[in-house]
């Protein structure tokens, strides 16, 4: 009823191969974006913007880069944070040395310096799989962890260790306050997304989907393992490392190697695993999940009128948060996006289920 | 029939989401009227909880003793609402996003008591014209108010506590010149809290000759082995411990199982608490640490807070626990914040005030000796006195040193050298006045009245 594609006729290869290939998933989109570009900041308070909707789209793309690399090449990794921090020491270190460069080349430039951070360490890739895999790049968070702490030059010989950066200017126009932060990022999300999307379903995403499912076959048919390997790790990286870079600059401000520790990995991990291995959409869902429901269920009591004392309150958000993850996984162990997509096949059978 | 269940499921669970985040969206109800509020970021879980449940007790029943006994400041009433930092920095600056619009006129003042959160709040606070007050941690360059307007490390910065260490052992040593040649660890919380003494420690080390053995512990210090069976194999002379939470009591711990001398530690004056010293039991017999004059203990203002708050069932921690080194400390600095309130009441009327005004108050602050007896806190802490181009306004402490059962002065009182740290206060603060492009201010021009 809602979701019937009924009349929808494709007479061309374009049609066929679009992105958004229904009518109403593109209306759908189309009112996302515009309430996103001009019905958030119309309702949205600073502190919606400042503590969830920032660091809920610079996580989004975040995990989106792990996800091209876990959920769509099968490669583990929990090192990325310190893909991240390459990102944001990268470009912290451009803009402290090379001022006239515009941010948006540093973005660029930051993400091609994680790119190949990531793919020095993605060679052991090319010989392990799996759990082993991840301890690999276990080592990679933990060096790179301890390189940002020792190595002074990187934080210009900053005494405690922590760096902090000016106010963003793109084109004369300041990214200072919350809203203008929070368009900047939507925009850049947007871009990432999209061209993600389309490497997923273009050549090199089904290399590496290839590689996912069973890597000798792939080998088989013609696609090098080394190649297909590295480029997801590149990829991946290069995501990872322009949030990074975003989240030192837009969002912390002024941070120290630990805003880049082991935690942040393994909440990224747990973004693809609660949003959905191998779905663009689903680091959306998972992003959201990990960021703003810890925040949530610590508002909620308040909101409920119970007070309760700080420390309970803090108890109880991680009990609840806990007791959730393990019911969405219990209920659908593929994902929020899973859920997702059952639900709109439901719609599209709606009222009349056979 | 599983599937429909999923999609009732996914639809409840999506317009809980949503209710709950147009409750964000509006923000709960704010009481209007006669009120200043005072934003409380504490920890009360986590491992750091063992330090930051007595601050956070002393901080808030400081407040409310002064609702219950004067009737607010002024006539104004104190409101204050808590929110737990965990002392991760994220969420601090999310404590902040959350607390700084509350009350009539906004936040009054932060105090995170979290070094890695005041470098985040650092960047935040001058937007929001929301002072910051570190009372005895921060940023050792905030002193400098011109380029630091809204920073305020009352009382001592780290480069003081150091600067102060060194002159301590100098003193046993029977003079500077005995150094050379010997050999400190620094045995530090790999964090900025725990990297923030180094500099001062190193213009030292250059200007007297001795050796700076650095060795950091990774967050949040329960794993020191490795760095213990460094100090077993070096055998340095003197030991400092920069920790906090757990990593203090069990640097103690590993010290007395590699049998290193606790009469040769000395902590910061956070590793100088009942919480660090207690779990070693008698092994921490003899440490030092150093401390804002008297240790623990009980004043006027404690006899207070018992007979207004406590007995009346509104005490925030246990009633015994009173006068712990880290409760008199939170209380100090929750009172050192109300001075501030009515200094600039004095300037702007008694009625609530903004965080730029109470700005004002801090930078002109004066809790002279009478001051604190008036206050009830005779010889809980040093005088303050506070002005543009001097955010800390004291640079006093005394050493201390566990007995078994309690803390005792057993030397002191010791200024920190201005000679040693002042230049390095001036160029840090410049370099951070370049990279953020602020313009310092010329504090000749501000009013004093």
């Amino acid at each position: 009823m809602f979701y019937r594609e009924t009349g929808q006729f494709k007479t061309s290869y374009e049609q066929d191969q679009a992105m958004l290939p229904i009518l109403q998933d593109r209306y759908f989109i189309a009112v996302l974006l515009a309430f996103a570009i001009v019905g958030v900041p119309l309702l949205a308070s600073d502190y919606l913007f400042l503590s969830i909707l920032i660091p809920f789209l610079i996580l989004a793309l975040a995990a989106t880069g792990l996800n091209l690399l876990v959920g769509y090449c099968g490669q583990i990794s929990i090192g990325h944070a310190a893909f991240m921090s390459v990102g944001a020491y990268a470009a912290y270190n451009l803009v402290l040395r090379v001022p006239q460069l515009n941010f948006l080349v540093v973005l660029v430039l930051a993400g091609l310096i994680a790119a190949a951070v990531g793919m020095l360490f993605g060679i052991p890739s090319l010989r392990i799989k799996g759990l082993y895999l991840a301890v690999a790049t276990l080592a990679a968070q933990f060096f790179i962890d301890w390189t940002m702490a020792r190595v002074k030059w990187l934080t210009n010989y900053s005494s405690s260790g922590s760096v902090s950066t000016a106010p963003l200017d793109i084109f004369g126009w300041q990214v200072d306050t919350p809203v203008r932060k929070y368009l900047f990022l939507l925009a850049v999300v947007a871009v990432f997304t999209v061209l993600a999307k389309n490497l997923v379903r273009g050549h090199i995403g089904r290399t590496w989907m290839a590689m996912r499912d069973m890597d000798v076959a792939a080998e088989i048919i013609g696609i090098r393992p080394a190649y297909a390997k590295l480029t997801a790790f590149a990829v991946s990286s290069f995501y990872v490392g322009v949030a990074g870079a975003l989240w030192g600059f837009v969002y912390l401000g002024s941070w120290e190697p630990l805003a880049f520790d082991i935690n942040l990995s393994l909440n990224l991990l747990f973004m693809i695993i609660i949003g959905g291995m191998g779905s663009i959409l689903g680091s959306f869902f998972g992003a959201f999940f990990i960021v703003a429901l810890p925040i949530l269920l610590n508002h909620a009591p308040g909101w409920l009128g119970m007070t309760l004392s700080t420390a309970m309150v803090s108890h109880l958000e991680s009990i609840i948060f806990g007791a959730l993850i393990v019911f969405f996984l219990i209920v659908e162990p593929r994902g929020l996006a899973r859920l997702w997509a059952i639900g709109k096949e439901k719609l599209r059978l709606w009222p009349f289920p056979h | 029939m599983k599937i429909t269940s999923k999609i009732r499921l996914l639809a409840v669970s999506a317009g809980t989401v949503a209710a709950v985040l147009a409750a964000t969206a509006s923000g709960p109800a704010v009481a209007q009227g006669m009120e200043q509020f005072f934003p409380a970021l504490v920890y009360r879980t986590g491992p750091y909880a063992p330090n930051g449940v007595p601050w956070a007790n002393g901080y808030v029943d400081y407040l409310k003793l002064v609702n219950a006994r004067d009737g607010g400041m002024n006539g104004v009433k104190i409101t204050f609402e808590e929110c737990e930092t965990g002392y991760a920095t994220d969420r601090g600056v999310e404590c902040y996003e959350r607390l700084k619009g509350k009350g009539p006129t906004g936040a009054t003042v932060f105090q995170p008591l979290s070094t890695g959160i005041t470098f985040a709040l650092t960047d935040k606070a001058p937007g929001d014209k929301i002072p910051l007050v570190t009372a005895g941690y921060g940023r050792a360059d905030s002193v400098d108010g011109s380029v630091f307007t809204w920073n305020f490390p009352l009382g001592g910065t780290y480069w003081d506590a150091a600067d102060i260490l060194i002159q301590h052992v100098a003193k046993k040593e029977g003079g500077f010149d005995k150094l050379k040649g010997k050999k400190i660890a620094l045995v530090y919380h790999d964090s900025p809290y725990g990297k923030e003494p180094i500099p001062l420690l190193q213009a030292r080390a250059k200007m007297h000759g001795f050796d700076l053995m650095l060795l950091p512990v990774t967050h949040p210090g329960v794993e020191q082995k490795a760095t213990w069976l460094e100090i077993r194999q070096q055998r340095p002379d003197y030991v400092f411990l920069w920790g906090w939470g757990v990593m203090n009591s069990t640097a103690i711990k590993e010290a007395v199982a590699t049998g290193y001398p606790r009469e040769k530690m000395y902590g910061v004056w956070w590793s100088g608490a009942e919480p660090d010293v207690t779990p070693a039991g008698d092994g921490a017999k003899g440490y030092n640490a150093l401390t804002f004059l008297a240790p623990a203990g009980e004043g006027q203002v404690h006899k207070d807070l018992i007979k207004y708050v406590y007995d009346k069932g509104q005490g925030t921690g246990k009633k015994e626990d009173l006068g712990e080194v880290l409760y008199n400390r939170g209380m100090v600095s929750a009172m050192m914040a109300v001075e501030a309130v009515k200094r600039a009441q004095a300037k702007y009327g008694k009625k609530p005030l903004t965080g730029e005004q109470v700005r004002w108050g801090l930078e002109n602050l004066t809790i002279d000796s009478a001051a604190i007896k008036k206050l009830g806190f005779e010889g809980f802490m040093n005088p303050v006195l506070t002005s543009c181009d001097n955010h800390e306004g004291a640079h006093t402490a005394h050493v201390e040193t566990w007995d078994g059962k309690q803390w005792h002065v057993t030397a002191g009182p010791y200024q920190s050298d201005l000679k040693v740290i002042d230049p390095i206060i001036r160029a840090s603060a410049q370099k951070y006045a370049e990279e953020k492009k602020i313009q310092p201010r010329d504090c000749s021009k501000e009013t004093k009245s």
